[in-house]
């Protein structure tokens, strides 16, 4: 099936918050703090400005409290006195003209008496720097398996090594925007999110409303990528205490240099190995500690440090791992939701470290990954025994097979020993994802969905999960086509709006095809039971069924329900982090074909190879487009994308300083899927939309090592690293 | 704010009279006066093409075009393309999220209608100012590559 809503998107008719014409509307903006903390202690408004035309809201303006509702309720939504970042929310200013708010904005002076930021996680607080607890961690989480330090005392070998990963910026086409208004004692906010019930809860929450005073639409989105599951609930509360102040529609649009300075980024790493190996390279103890910059409020550090030490051991068999994990406050801008949500971090670290045991060992890069792939009955860090009867291995070998892997290193050989200016290399990374919520979270969100029949005989199907660009609205109407026998025009999708959707959980973690998806065929089946049709009917059968139903229930809905059940045999420990820590893994290479220029160390990619296991592809095309996107932001992550902070807060925020990749800085991508149907994902998927960013950074960096002879530890490898590696004659980073 | 340049332009094949304030871009004034939303804003300096149009019959971002500057001119935008045309970008996965796509059918309409540019030039060039951050751009340069042919098996 073609994308649902790709001719509207194709013909620029599909419109955004910010293409919604509102008469009366209001532009609303944002005044930010200038300093990284501090007590604020006056605020100057310009003598230039007439402030009399403008509707100004600060922290008192706000009816409930004044906190963001998430994990913890530190985060204000406006800055009651004191700031903990620049560029945190002080004051909101609305104005009839854009231009006008605009200027006015700049006219706003906040002074702040500034006291000792922390502006680097890496280091321990001092004193006056604490801001958290006592010591400044947001969360401090560890896994255990075996006894590390027996094995790495009796190992033959111990490898170590320190690796780092640098903020990444979203970059989803669209900004950051809400639109809120009044109708009768209903506010209304629509706008750009992956998540309309966070959005509600955050909203009824501090603005001390019910939940059925309160409606929140989803517009369509232009991207998202974790970038748009817990900031905007920042944006809709700022829009909404302007138009309540007000009376009049409100919009708040964020062009790009407030979207890219003031919203969250990938949190940075640094992650340390210790591992013990016998002679043949076999893991005999991973000892690992993980560190993320969390930024100046908890937000959702804790759950991306939980992903980002599940997946820090990678994809192998290891008797003896301890992970010790560690989310540090800083006076930055709050770090977030991420696509890959930590794993993509200390993935970077395990699959970089993997190629440098291979180098200290002399074994080769594959066959050190080869032996120590988890095999069907081997636990993983957690204790997860893995039993789906993938074959791992496989995976591994169609992606070198695809790159032509051992040709490319011969021909590397000659090439590299007579090029005068480029040097070659190719490098792999094996890598795993776990599919939604981590743990028991599934089971906490409880997540519901709808399936209606309509008068006519047509379906809809109720969601909370929204189209991003990721196949939302094309996956559910497959999966309810095929699930009823019914021709995809007539399934209808609503409106992600909280006055008629039920809540089926975020649009994150990979979650909506395989486990929200799953919950469309289980309404499906119950809209049948309803109506007291056999589970084999199928077409006119049921579309009659619904017409003739309609005509004995007047003034009622048919609604078939589902509601997520976890899966038997699934069992997880949230207090010892031991257990089952998702229902399934999706399993992938990727290998890079690298060229580095020596006259500008610029480094390009050649060749990309992704091949991965995700139970079943629904859609070709799109699952394709997915892996090829992913790929695309690893790529970026690895190469180019360089987050340049001052005082915690990104100085670069525009698109010309701020690179990422174009159609010309990247090849084709070349994506094969391996299909082991999963009995518990919608048709047997598994989740697909994070995995891809899992992998590129180290396939590259692996691959620049290959072809340069250097080691580089940490990215960005932005020309200037690699030229700082390559001409200091220190080949090692950091 | 004061709006006291008048302007006539030719907009999508239709004569447009209107004043402009010297400070308005031709984006916005194709988004907030004209209600031509289809035109997109990514990036407000010309990096990112997602408000592509044509002026004059060539591909221009018109956040950087003031709205003064298109008097007596032509301009084009994604509410003049025929929904035909785009078909192959639909079937190779072209589009994703969307808020990058006008830009791009724009640009890659303007590669078909100069496929001599394609000597010198490659696809993957050619497409480069315009940004997706969805795509990883093979959906998009498949799009254009099934374009052309399509072309040549109609000439």
């Amino acid at each position: 099936m073609k994308r649902r809503e790709g001719l509207a998107k194709l013909m620029g008719r599909e419109r955004y918050v910010d293409d919604l014409q509102v008469d009366g509307c209001l532009w609303g903006m944002t005044v930010r703090s200038p300093a990284p903390r501090g007590r604020i202690t006056e605020i100057r408004f310009g003598r230039g400005v007439d402030w009399s035309e403008f509707v100004l809201v600060d922290h008192d303006d706000i009816p409930g409290p004044n906190e963001i509702f998430l994990i913890e309720h530190d985060q204000p939504a406006l800055a009651p006195g004191y700031v903990r970042h620049v560029h945190e929310p002080v004051l909101l200013l609305a104005h009839p003209e854009r231009a006008m708010v605009r200027r006015a904005v700049r006219e706003v002076e906040v002074i702040v008496a500034p006291e000792p930021p922390v502006l680097d996680y890496r280091v321990t607080p001092g004193a006056d720097q604490i801001q958290f607890g006592t010591d400044n961690v947001l969360k401090h989480l560890t896994i255990e398996k075996g006894d590390v330090e027996r094995a790495l005392a009796a190992a033959p070998h111990v490898v170590e090594g320190i690796y780092e990963t640098g903020a990444q910026e979203h970059v989803y086409l669209e900004n950051q925007g809400m639109l809120a208004y009044l109708e009768d004692d209903v506010l209304t906010v629509s706008g750009s999110m992956q998540c309309p019930y966070y959005v509600l809860q955050a909203l009824t929450h501090v603005l001390n409303r019910v939940a059925s005073q309160v409606r929140v639409i989803q517009t369509p989105t232009g991207g998202g990528f974790g970038g748009k599951e817990e900031y905007p609930s920042n944006v809709a509360i700022h829009a909404a205490l302007l138009a309540l102040k007000a009376q009049r529609p409100v919009k708040l649009i964020y062009d790009r240099s407030e979207d890219l300075a003031a919203t969250t980024k990938r949190h940075p790493s640094w992650v340390w190995h210790r591992t013990g190996l016998d002679r043949d390279g076999r893991l005999l103890a991973q000892d690992i500690q993980v560190l993320i910059d969390g930024g100046a409020y908890v937000t959702l550090s804790p759950v991306v440090l939980s992903r980002a030490i599940i997946h820090a051991a990678g994809p192998y068999s290891c008797d003896n791992v301890r992970i010790d994990g560690k989310a540090m406050l800083t006076n930055a801008v709050p770090f977030g939701a991420f696509r890959g949500f930590g794993a993509p971090q200390t993935q970077f670290a395990g699959e970089r470290h993997m190629d440098v045991i291979a180098e200290t060992l002399d074994v080769d890069p594959v066959e050190l990954r080869r032996i120590n792939l988890i095999r069907d009955g081997q636990a993983t860090s957690t204790g997860q025994v893995i039993h789906d009867g993938t074959d791992r291995e496989g995976v591994m070998q169609q992606a070198l097979d695809m790159a032509q892997y051992d040709e490319k290193r011969r021909e590397h050989l000659h090439f590299n020993a007579t090029h005068p200016s480029l040097r070659r290399g190719i490098g792999l990374a094996t890598f795993y994802h776990g599919a939604g919520f981590t743990g028991s979270g599934e089971v906490v969100l409880e997540s519901v969905l709808h399936v209606a029949g309509r008068p006519d005989g047509r379906v809809e199907v109720l969601s909370s999960n929204i189209e991003m660009g990721q196949g939302t609205l094309t996956v559910f109407t497959q999966l309810a086509a095929d699930r009823l026998g019914y021709d995809p025009a007539d399934v209808v999708i609503a409106e992600a709006d909280t006055s008629r959707v039920p809540n089926s959980g975020p649009t994150v973690a990979s979650r909506t095809s395989m486990i929200v998806g799953r919950l469309v065929e289980r309404a499906c089946d119950d809209l049948k039971t309803r109506l007291g049709l056999a589970a084999e009917a199928r077409g006119a059968a049921i579309k009659n069924a619904i017409i003739a139903w309609y005509r004995d229930h007047r003034n009622e809905e048919l609604l078939g329900r589902a509601q997520y059940h976890q899966p038997e045999g699934i069992s997880w420990d949230e207090r010892t982090y031991r257990g089952d820590a998702y229902g399934t893994f999706a399993w992938a290479t990727h290998v890079a074909e690298v060229e580095v220029d020596l006259r500008t160390y610029s480094s390009r990619v050649l060749d990309f190879v992704a091949v991965q296991e995700v139970g079943k592809v629904l859609n070709e095309t799109l699952a394709r487009g997915q892996v090829q996107g992913g790929v695309v932001q690893g790529i970026g992550w690895a190469l180019m994308e360089d987050c340049r902070f001052r005082d915690g807060a990104m100085e670069n925020n525009q698109l010309t300083n701020y690179l990422i990749p174009t159609s010309d800085d990247v090849p084709p991508i070349r994506v094969a899927f391996l299909e082991n149907p999963y009995p518990h994902g919608a048709h047997g998927a598994k989740g697909l939309g994070e995995l891809p960013v899992d992998g590129p950074a180290p396939a590259v960096v692996n691959a620049i090592a290959a072809a340069t002879g250097t080691d580089p530890r940490g990215i960005p490898v932005t020309p200037e690293r690699l030229m700082k590696l390559m001409e200091k004659k220190e080949p090692r980073d950091g | 704010m004061s709006s006291n340049i008048p302007i006539t332009f030719e907009l999508n094949g239709e004569d447009v009279t209107l004043e402009v304030s010297p400070t308005e871009r031709l984006l916005d004034l194709l988004r907030y006066r004209l209600d031509l939303t289809g035109t997109k804003e990514g990036c407000g300096e010309g990096e990112c093409g997602a408000c592509t149009v044509y002026l004059d019959g060539l591909p221009v971002n018109s956040c950087l075009v003031p709205a003064y500057q298109i008097r007596g001119s032509r301009v084009d935008t994604i509410e003049s393309v025929d929904s035909e045309d785009v078909d192959p970008l639909l079937r190779s996965g072209a589009t994703q999220c969307g808020a990058c796509t006008p830009g791009v059918v724009m640009t890659a309409l303007w590669i078909r209608e100069h496929p001599g540019l394609l000597q010198t030039h490659t696809i993957r060039e050619l497409m480069a100012g315009n940004l997706c951050r969805c795509t990883g751009y093979d959906g998009i340069v498949e799009g254009v590559e099934e374009m052309l042919l399509r072309r040549d098996r109609a000439s």
